[in-house]
């Protein structure tokens, strides 16, 4: 049932939000419903912990000649997505709050949209609500980049739009042509789905839909050309939708569908995507020490350290999977504090080129200590969160092939010097003509800081919680390999 | 048979009415009309049986599609006060006229004989080219009727003579009849009839506008007034291509090796073309008249597939698309009305001045394009299950390609309405009008959550 109110509370929500008259204090209401949610959220954690393993299934029929279901539920691995989007969402519209957003009815409503449909791609049992709410969490996330957003954002995000689009209408064929291959009677059911019986051809069209759907929305290279620029035209509120639980989407889907359902040809192909995966991460890693806007910079980066996250899924190894739970986690973390302080950066000195500022840490030190947090969480510094993620991750692609493992690991000094020469670029050496006056963090976006870093430390020292939820469920998705 | 008696009542009723005088009752008692037929009409949901020697056959497809075309027109009449609203000449002959050819239009879905749908493409037909040219001052509007009169009379001709061949051949104009004489050729099919059966799908693919018959659609759309362009683009294509459905699935089923084929190359050619060059329109209304040849692609799916689905998937495909286009079409009539013009930039900045509408024309858009949760991505959905269930992988892959590319220009009334600044013309809208667009809205909505209210009626 708990998992029936997470989907429906931002609807209702959102119904209500629309009612209010005053615009003033309508953001404060989206900030005390997506609380309210996360509260919902983390009750769902503890019965989870607590009382049984039941997966907090809902069931209801739907299409029931067809074979699509309401069939939402949570297993370990879908309970830490939805924990991580109930509580980035808070944080979020909290970060948002310093910007007077025109129309903040319309944006807070898109907002929780927003939420509404990621908790039930995180939570959908059934292929057909699986790919409803893919989509629909497109929409709220295209107007928000292209209404709020900044230069050149209609032809940016229509570009974002389409590829997108295209990439999931292939897996709805995919899906559409999985129902037909389920035992009899057919079902969009998750476990009828994964029980399909597919002649080897057919998993690697399947597998080739699938993948242009995941590889798109991740995006893995070279499908990520839509990504740069979106982050960067896009509101810091958008940015932050999309890179900490957007793309989140993409990575799910492999793990939970697109693994157990065409197993073979993923192990077939596997040696492709990696390959694909570390040509990224080495690519998107030597454009981002070249990228003189911070917000670019941080854009690259993100499709190095997703690719990361893909190379170790497709190790298909169970230390690369937790790693890549625990480090989708860390990542959205991570880069919606990256985005806030280049944000709250740009709020004051109206720039965000590198080249332009420096010295804020002499004028700005609260500002310079959170931002070294994040940063630190960032380039996996041990202790942080980053650390645990990318630790397993290469241990796993390590245990899978040496050589992918070591070209891999490359992320982390590349990391390294492009977070790190940002930094220094940006916060140390004398305050110039811009920077002078740049005011510190104050109180309220330090509350929005507090939440991120508590949980950049939290998972850096003690990652047990974490890793013991997904655990029985990434065994059972890898027993579809063995 | 009961809606074609109640409805050629109403037509009849309506010219009284236009005799007395009584210029200010047309619409309520059309409505009213419309209404009463469609309650008669779903009276007959369980009671299926044919008249007058199978001319007329009434079953649950029949009853069903009738419907979706009397819902169609009556969402069509509810914007005609505000559509016709300063026009002070006498208004009975155009809304006679359209309740005649939905009349036709009735009868192309219920006929059980060649003859009765040669009678209902012509009563539908007719209708139309004095409707194409009822704005009697408007060049476009004489052009328009100018074009469609003579292509039409021309390709009705290819159909009759199509009709006559299989007479020739098989000796009947009943359905059933035919379907017993293909049983008994056996595999080898007299070249008579072949061509008969070709000059028969040449006729009917004219009349939804299929590719390669679709070069009329265009310029006919855009010179026909809006209102009636609505009822061409919904009504008129949904009766044809349910003609076109039942003697495929019901009379030709056993030689469908012959023309799936011809209809496979048809559907994808429509669903490519019509969306690409949709995506190079200059104005509103010739992009929804390029959206509506993509769409006649989509609906052949389901003539090509002919699986236990395809009745249900083609109800609810009809149903989703006449509903957001009518939606679309009465955006238009506003922006037609308050800018002289349908370019896309007279949409610009809809989305400040007239949040409303604004919404009413997103919604509709987007469910033309397919994007779920909305009716017209249930629609497609269907209408792929159905067609994948016979296999036909690539058609829907095309299929698939085609609903990419249409994303590209669906797009652009949206991004003109909320991305560009506005031009300062807030468009004038009553309450009632408004209401109705809201109404269709939720509507497009509603089928898109709840779609099983529609299929599996049949």
């Amino acid at each position: 049932m708990l998992t029936v109110i997470l989907i429906l509370f931002p609807l209702v929500f959102l119904l209500i939000l629309l009612s209010i008259r005053q615009e003033k204090i309508v953001r404060q209401f989206a900030l005390a419903a997506s609380l309210i949610e996360f509260g919902v959220a983390v009750a769902a954690f503890i019965q989870f912990k607590t009382s049984c393993h039941c997966n907090l299934l809902f069931t209801a029929d739907w299409l029931a000649t067809l074979g699509v279901s309401l069939k939402f539920g949570m297993d370990g691995i879908s309970l830490l997505m939805v924990m991580l989007t109930t509580f980035l969402i808070p944080v979020i519209i909290l970060a948002s709050f310093s910007h007077a957003y025109p129309k903040p009815r319309a944006f807070y409503g898109l907002v929780l949209l927003m939420e509404m449909a990621l908790v039930g791609v995180f939570t959908a049992f059934d292929g057909l609500m699986f790919y409803i709410f893919w989509e629909l969490a497109l929409i709220p996330a295209y107007f928000i980049c292209a209404v709020w957003g900044g230069n050149d954002r209609i032809r940016i995000t229509f570009k974002f739009f389409l590829y997108t689009f295209v990439g999931s209408l292939f897996m709805l064929v995919a899906l559409i042509y999985l129902y037909f291959r389920t035992p009899l009677p057919h079902s969009f059911d998750l476990h009828w789905l994964y029980a399909a019986t597919l002649t080897p051809g057919e998993q690697s069209w399947i597998f080739v839909a699938f993948f242009l759907a995941f590889a798109i929305k991740i995006p893995i290279f070279p499908f990520h050309t839509w990504q740069p620029d979106t982050y960067a035209a896009a509101p810091a509120t958008g940015s932050m939708l999309l890179a900490g639980m957007m793309l989140k989407m993409g990575i799910y889907g492999m793990i939970r569908w697109m693994v157990p359902v065409c197993h073979n040809a993923v192990q077939e192909y596997a040696p492709y995507v990696i390959a694909l995966a570390v040509t990224g991460i080495i690519y998107a890693s030597v454009i981002a020490i070249r990228q003189g806007d911070m917000k670019r910079l941080v854009a690259y980066s993100s499709i190095a350290h997703v690719g990361l996250i893909a190379a170790g899924v497709f190790s298909l190894t169970a230390i690369a999977m937790q790693g890549a739970i625990i480090q989708m986690i860390s990542h959205g973390i991570n880069i919606v504090g990256l985005f806030m302080v280049i944000d709250i950066i740009e709020k004051r000195t109206g720039t965000r080129t590198i080249s332009e500022l420096g010295g804020i840490a002499h004028k700005a030190p609260r500002l310079a200590i959170m931002f070294m947090i994040i940063l630190l969480g960032s380039i996996a510094l041990p202790l942080t969160n980053g650390f645990i993620g990318e630790f397993l991750l290469l241990l796993g692609l390590f245990e899978y092939s040496a050589v992918f493992a070591a070209i891999a690991g490359l992320t982390i000094i590349f990391s390294a010097v492009y977070m790190l020469w940002m930094y220094q670029r940006t916060m140390y050496g004398p305050p110039n003509v811009i920077t002078e006056n740049i005011p510190d963090l104050t109180w309220p976006e330090m509350a929005a800081f507090i939440p991120l870093v508590v949980m950049i430390f939290w998972i850096g020292l003690f990652p047990g919680l974490f890793l013991d939820v997904a655990l029985p469920d990434v065994m059972q998705t890898l027993n579809f390999i063995r | 048979m009961t809606t074609i008696i109640s409805l050629t009542i109403l037509g009849v009723l309506v010219l009284f009415l236009g005799i007395m005088k009584k210029q200010s009752w047309l619409l309520p008692v059309i409505l009213l009309g419309l209404v009463v037929s469609m309650v008669l009409t779903i009276m007959d949901w369980n009671a299926a049986r044919s008249y007058y020697h199978e001319m007329i056959i009434v079953d649950h497809v029949s009853v069903a599609f009738s419907t979706v075309l009397i819902f169609s027109t009556f969402l069509i009449f509810s914007l005609a006060a505000h559509y016709y609203r300063g026009v002070q000449r006498p208004l009975d002959d155009i809304y006679g006229v359209m309740i005649f050819a939905l009349t036709g239009a009735v009868m192309m879905t219920s006929y059980g004989n060649l003859i009765m749908l040669f009678l209902g493409i012509e009563t539908l037909s007719i209708a139309l080219y004095v409707l194409a040219g009822s704005h009697k001052e408007a060049i476009t509007s004489n052009e328009a009727t100018l074009k469609y009169f003579l292509l039409g009379s021309f390709l009705s001709g290819f159909l009759l003579f199509g009709i006559a061949l299989i007479y020739g051949s098989s000796g009947s104009f009943d359905l059933h009849r035919i379907s017993v004489y293909v049983a008994s050729c056996a595999g080898t099919y007299p070249p008579m009839f072949l061509a008969g059966l070709f000059l028969l799908i040449i006729g009917l693919a004219f009349k939804i506008a299929i590719v390669p018959f679709h070069f009329w659609a265009p310029d006919v759309y855009e010179g026909t007034p809006t209102l009636l362009t609505a009822f061409m683009a919904t009504v008129v294509k949904t009766a044809s291509i349910v003609a076109m459905f039942r003697f495929f699935t019901h009379t030709f089923q056993g030689i469908h090796g012959v023309w799936e084929t011809t209809i496979w190359v048809m559907a994808a050619l429509t669903i490519l073309l019509g969306n690409l060059t949709g995506v190079y329109q200059p104005n509103l209304k010739r992009m929804l008249a390029y959206s509506s040849i993509s769409h006649s692609g989509y609906m052949l799916l389901a003539v090509v597939a002919f699986s236990r689905m395809s009745d249900n998937a083609l109800l609810l495909y009809t149903l989703s698309y006449s509903i957001a286009t009518i939606s679309a079409f009465g955006i238009l009539i506003l922006i037609r009305e308050a800018h002289g013009n349908d370019y896309f930039s007279s949409l610009n900045g809809m989305g400040k001045t007239n949040p409303l509408e604004a919404f009413c024309l997103t919604v509709s858009m987007l469910s033309l394009a397919g994007i779920p949760p909305l009716a017209g991505f249930m629609a497609k959905y269907y209408l792929f299950t159905a067609a994948l269930e016979k296999g036909l992988v690539w058609l829907v892959i095309i299929a698939i390609v085609g609903s990419a590319i249409s994303v590209a220009y669906y797009f652009k009334p949206i991004m003109a309405i909320y991305l560009k600044e506005s031009n300062g013309v807030k468009l004038n809208v009553e309450t009632p009008y408004k209401v109705h667009l809201m109404f269709m809205t939720l509507l497009v909505i509603l089928i898109g959550v709840l779609p099983f209210l529609v299929v599996g009626l049949l």
